[in-house]
């Protein structure tokens, strides 16, 4: 399946509609990239001024969801798309709308990163750094994927999925034996966790991104499969 | 049980969900095309087509021009037998029987088989008796049963609203959307099990096409209906099957929700997305 598809209709016009659209979730998808780096960089360097620039490259993120869902319901309704062409603009909508929340992500990290003001303990540091790496790459291979229209490595990133869960879990649990040896550290311990929590949330939309791809490659809804699941419909 | 019910009044919701969400189907075929070849001369128009009919549902034919959906058409009721040099081979089956066999009376498959063109045909007399046409050359002129017939038409067309005072007038002078409604009553007046609306509303202005598309809807709780129409959207408004033709063959044939969301051929998805093959 080559990223061909959005061409090759009739109307010129058309094709530089969808080229477009798809040119502003990859700009959309870069720019959430470097949000999470930087919150990232910001929670664990406790540099209060780059967690604000987050915070503030947020509405940025949310007009370029605003946007992109204006021009595919122009499309909508002017093109009256079929097929293909009406899968992808429908799976568009979705998708930028699991950037969007990943923007929220990136900028609640952000936010701990200001409440926390830095001096949070290192225990979780490297965890952290870690997690948000595997976050960070399952979204860029799911937005790679999204370029090409290419479902061959759809099946690793979701598969990548279940690391982050499980680091998660690790997380999760060295915090609450803290909690547990010192109730002091409770409040401080939380706001750890909804970091961690946040990264791991940024995974799972990454993963709904490679369904929505799914459905714009082959036309079947694999929301709410398993991985094995996923697996058979992709190679069907 | 509307949504509004349900929040003021709660009901079981396994009921409701049931209602909006489970599928009941109806899958009784009316029409079993089967090899169908047609010639024109030595020019082949269609190639070897089998496909079912589902009855009191609306199936499409789309494709291009030329592809041979309008011949297929006419093959539902043998007006192809109007056109010098035809010959066709292949069956179709209607409740099981070939109307191609030789028994079959052919003025009586047409009334089974009732059929509207792409240009509305009123004769040029009251709108009353080009309602009233089809029983007449049956011999009907008892005058209650006319009256009766030509309301029910017209009710069934949605013009007797509009007509019921105007019933003598002369159909010319209707506009265009009333006459090609006024041609439906005049097919339905004889109580056919299949219509057969070729383009039905390619000459007619946006609003009146809705009304058209609206009256099919209707329609369908009664006949069976198959339309051809080179307008795409149209098809994915109004028909539950939906059959691609190219070159003479059927290319595809399915639900035209899946049809139109996700066609397996790769030429049904060129045509529908308008990309050059």
């Amino acid at each position: 399946m080559d990223s061909n598809k959005l061409g090759h209709h009739i109307s010129e016009q058309f094709n530089k509609e969808l080229e477009d659209i798809r040119n502003k979730v990859l700009i959309m998808g870069g720019l959430l990239e470097q949000q999470i780096d930087l919150a990232v960089q910001a929670f664990t360097t406790g540099n209060i001024e780059i967690a604000e620039v987050v915070i503030k490259q947020d509405n940025q993120v949310d007009e370029m969801e605003m946007a992109i869902d204006q021009e595919c319901t122009e499309i909508l309704a002017r093109r009256q798309p079929t097929a293909f062409d009406l899968r992808l603009l429908m799976s568009v909508i979705k998708i930028v709308h699991e950037l969007e929340r990943v923007g929220d992500k990136a900028k609640r990290v952000s936010e701990m990163a200001i409440q926390l003001g830095g001096g949070n303990g290192k225990v979780t540091y490297y965890e952290i750094e870690h997690m948000a790496e595997l976050v960070k790459s399952m979204l860029h291979d799911a937005l790679d994927a999204f370029a090409r229209l290419d479902l061959a490595n759809l099946s690793q990133i979701t598969e990548r999925d279940e690391n982050v869960d499980r680091e998660y879990d690790n997380i999760l649990r060295q915090l609450i034996t803290r909690m547990m040896e010192d109730p002091r550290h409770i409040t401080r311990a939380l706001d750890v966790l909804w970091t961690v929590r946040a990264l791991e949330r940024i995974g799972d939309h990454a993963c709904y991104i490679c369904e929505h791809l799914i459905y714009i490659v082959k036309g079947e809804d694999v929301r709410h499969s398993t991985q094995h699941q996923l697996e058979e419909k992709i190679n069907h | 049980m509307t949504a509004q019910e349900v929040r003021t009044h709660g009901v079981d919701m396994n009921t409701l969900f049931q209602q909006h969400y489970g599928s009941e189907e109806n899958n009784e075929i009316s029409i079993r095309v089967e090899n169908l070849n047609l010639y024109y001369g030595d020019n082949q128009a269609l190639h070897n087509v089998t496909m079912d009919i589902v009855k009191k549902k609306v199936t499409a034919y789309i494709g291009p021009s030329g592809c041979g959906k309008s011949t297929l058409l006419r093959c539902i009721n043998r007006m192809n037998d109007l056109v010098d040099n035809v010959t066709i081979d292949g069956k179709i089956l209607l409740d099981n029987e070939n109307i191609y066999d030789k028994s079959v009376n052919v003025a009586a498959l047409r009334r089974r088989v009732g059929m509207v063109f792409q240009k509305p045909n009123p004769f040029p007399k009251s709108i009353f008796e080009n309602v009233a046409y089809g029983l007449r050359i049956q011999g009907i002129n008892d005058k209650r049963i006319l009256a009766e017939t030509v309301e029910n038409a017209l009710r069934g067309a949605a013009l007797w609203d509009e007509m019921k005072d105007r019933l003598n007038d002369n159909a010319l002078g209707m506009s265009g959307g009333q006459q090609q409604r006024l041609v439906i009553a005049r097919a339905i007046a004889i109580e056919p099990e299949i219509l057969l609306l070729d383009e039905p509303a390619s000459a007619l202005d946006p609003i009146s096409t809705l009304k058209i598309e609206e009256l099919i809807n209707e329609l369908k709780e009664k006949y069976t209906i198959v339309i051809v129409t080179h307008n795409m959207q149209q098809a994915a408004r109004v028909s539950d099957y939906t059959a691609f033709m190219y070159l003479g063959e059927l290319i595809e044939m399915g639900s035209t929700s899946e049809l139109f969301t996700n066609p397996t051929k790769k030429q049904t998805e060129d045509y529908i997305t308008g990309r050059y093959g």
